[in-house]
């Protein structure tokens, strides 16, 4: 039934307005007025129009420096890691996903620890964007759900935070494959 | 017109107990807490039970401290911040007292106390007891992300309080004590539509209902800010605060002088990293067991008014765009059996 067939489905029954059984429709314009000097005059819109005039802001700078220096130094490491298995003879392809394993396996390691919010809370995104929060974003769930059971909790809330990530990465993937291959097609 | 404030008659809180976790022991009222464990699970396997037990180590706390048990209570009012107030109840269960569960988001401390106030006007209950807590693991599993999610806090953003207080009423005849502080009028809020929709600005969420419920009081009651040693509120933290005396002001009252707020009593900002302060029902109930009535019993306070503040939120109203609505039952709390709305007995 829609909102407004309702209201007249009720109003049919009661024979009154919405205002009239909500007011109970008795009272008199003085006990209206008196009622209304009693409560708080307050304008939602203006509210939530105002509502950050004056209200604590992220300290942007000391943010984006966090992020640039944990950031970097997570790539900063990575950088190194890839030309040590290079100079090691893996070839390109391999050693930059050995790469991507050992970050995600120090991240899983450092969530269970329970260090890794900490480094997360300081740094923003500086651990969010390199593979290192996506690794977060999956772990922290399977720690926090295990108490629910391996079926129920692990395997049903795992994806909780990722989830969006994967399904519209996959989904935007599998377009870009379709379109990638119809350009080769054609060209 | 009929007034909203209800006066109770001979009602006093006679025995009271808080209970908390570490970060609320490392805080100002620290010391003042009955109990506290460092990790936080209170010898239960799951932050959910432990939410429970810590209700049930408040209220036996309260219960030894007027060398009572649980058979001497008539019925408890209960509740918590989890779905169906799960934790209140397994933390009731060793007790074996009738349960009323109640849930008023983080007023549910002001909502028991009005309600066990009203409940002792039956004579069939004798001793009332009013309880409630909130666990920060507990509540963020609930309501937020996981515990071990790496991301920063927005600075509105509030720590819910691992905290429980217990509180047992009754009236004067059956105190047990001398009488140190009486329950003298209690004021239902009315739900407010904050517009807000942001879960990390509670403070914001809440302080029309707060302000609504402090104006709507003391224009009842003819009172004024100065007749009040201090006006409480419950867990606006800085922000809510903040914009309180903003709308309050605009409404042409200051109470800036006799304001305080519990999620500013409960941590030290200069040590702990918790933003815009506590939240959660253990909030105003752990400020109120280990601030305000030892002070009434100290005879440093002798009229206050208390008010719990609600952030009615769940996640899925809030991804289906509503906004939190807000709520702040009042009580006025005064000092030995001072009642300005029966007058003293």
């Amino acid at each position: 039934m829609k909102k407004s067939t309702l209201i007249l489905h009720i109003e049919a029954k009661t024979g009154k307005t919405k205002e009239e059984r909500r007011e109970n429709g008795k009272k008199s314009a003085l006990e209206r007025s008196a009622l209304l000097k009693k409560s708080l005059r307050f304008d939602k819109a203006a509210y939530n129009r105002t509502l950050g005039e004056g209200a604590p802001r992220s300290p942007l700078l000391r943010n984006c420096l966090a992020a640039f220096l944990v950031g970097g130094g997570i790539c900063l490491f990575a950088e190194a890691l890839f030309r040590l298995f290079l100079s090691l003879a893996l070839p390109d392809k391999m050693a930059g996903q050995t790469v991507s394993v050992i970050l995600i396996f120090l991240t899983a390691l450092l969530t269970a620890l329970g260090i890794f919010d900490s480094i997360g809370r300081f740094a923003g995104a500086g651990t969010l964007v390199p593979v290192t929060g996506f690794a977060n974003a999956v772990v922290s769930p399977a720690i926090d759900t295990k108490s629910e059971g391996l079926v129920l909790g692990v395997g049903a809330k795992i994806f909780t935070v990722a989830g969006p990530v994967l399904l519209f990465g996959v989904f935007s993937g599998a377009v870009y494959g379709l379109l990638y291959y119809l350009f080769l097609l054609i060209f | 017109m009929p007034s909203r404030i209800m006066p109770h008659r001979g009602i006093t809180v006679f025995s009271y107990a808080a209970v908390g976790g570490k970060e609320e022991h490392i805080g100002p009222l620290g010391a003042k807490l009955d109990f506290h464990d460092e990790s936080g699970l209170f010898g239960a396997k799951t932050w959910e039970l432990a939410e429970g037990e810590m209700e049930g180590l408040a209220l036996e706390f309260a219960l030894s401290k007027a060398d009572l048990k649980g058979s001497d209570i008539s019925l408890v009012f209960a509740g918590d911040l989890q779905n169906q107030c799960t934790a209140t109840t397994h933390g009731l269960l060793p007790f074996g007292i009738p349960t009323l569960g109640i849930y008023g988001a983080c007023s549910t401390c002001t909502e028991g106390l009005l309600l066990a106030a009203l409940a002792l006007g039956s004579p069939a209950v004798l001793r009332c007891a009013a309880l409630t807590g909130s666990h920060f693991c507990a509540a963020e599993r609930q309501f937020r992300l996981p515990l071990e999610y790496g991301g920063q806090r927005s600075p509105t953003a509030q720590w819910t309080a691992t905290a429980a207080g217990a509180f047992l009423l009754c009236r004067y005849e059956d105190a047990p004590s001398p009488v140190r502080v009486t329950l003298s009028a209690s004021m239902v809020g009315k739900p407010i539509d904050s517009g807000v929709s942001d879960a990390s600005n509670m403070g914001a969420a809440m302080a029309p209902a707060a302000a609504d419920s402090i104006l709507t009081f003391l224009s009842e009651s003819d009172t004024a800010p100065e007749d009040y040693d201090a006006i409480v509120t419950g867990d606006l933290g800085k922000e809510g605060t903040r914009l309180l005396y903003r709308l309050l002001e605009e409404n042409g009252l200051c109470i800036r002088k006799q304001h305080t707020d519990c999620g500013l009593l409960l941590y030290d900002e200069a040590i702990q990293d918790i933003h815009a302060g506590a939240s959660g029902c253990g909030c105003s109930a752990a400020a109120l067991a280990a601030h305000f009535l030892p002070a009434f019993a100290e005879g440093k306070l002798q009229k206050i008014l208390f008010l719990s503040t609600g952030a009615l939120m769940s996640p899925s109203i809030l991804e289906q765009g509503q906004s939190i609505v807000g709520i702040a039952p009042v009580i006025c709390l005064e000092g030995g059996k001072q009642n300005s709305f029966c007058g003293a007995d």
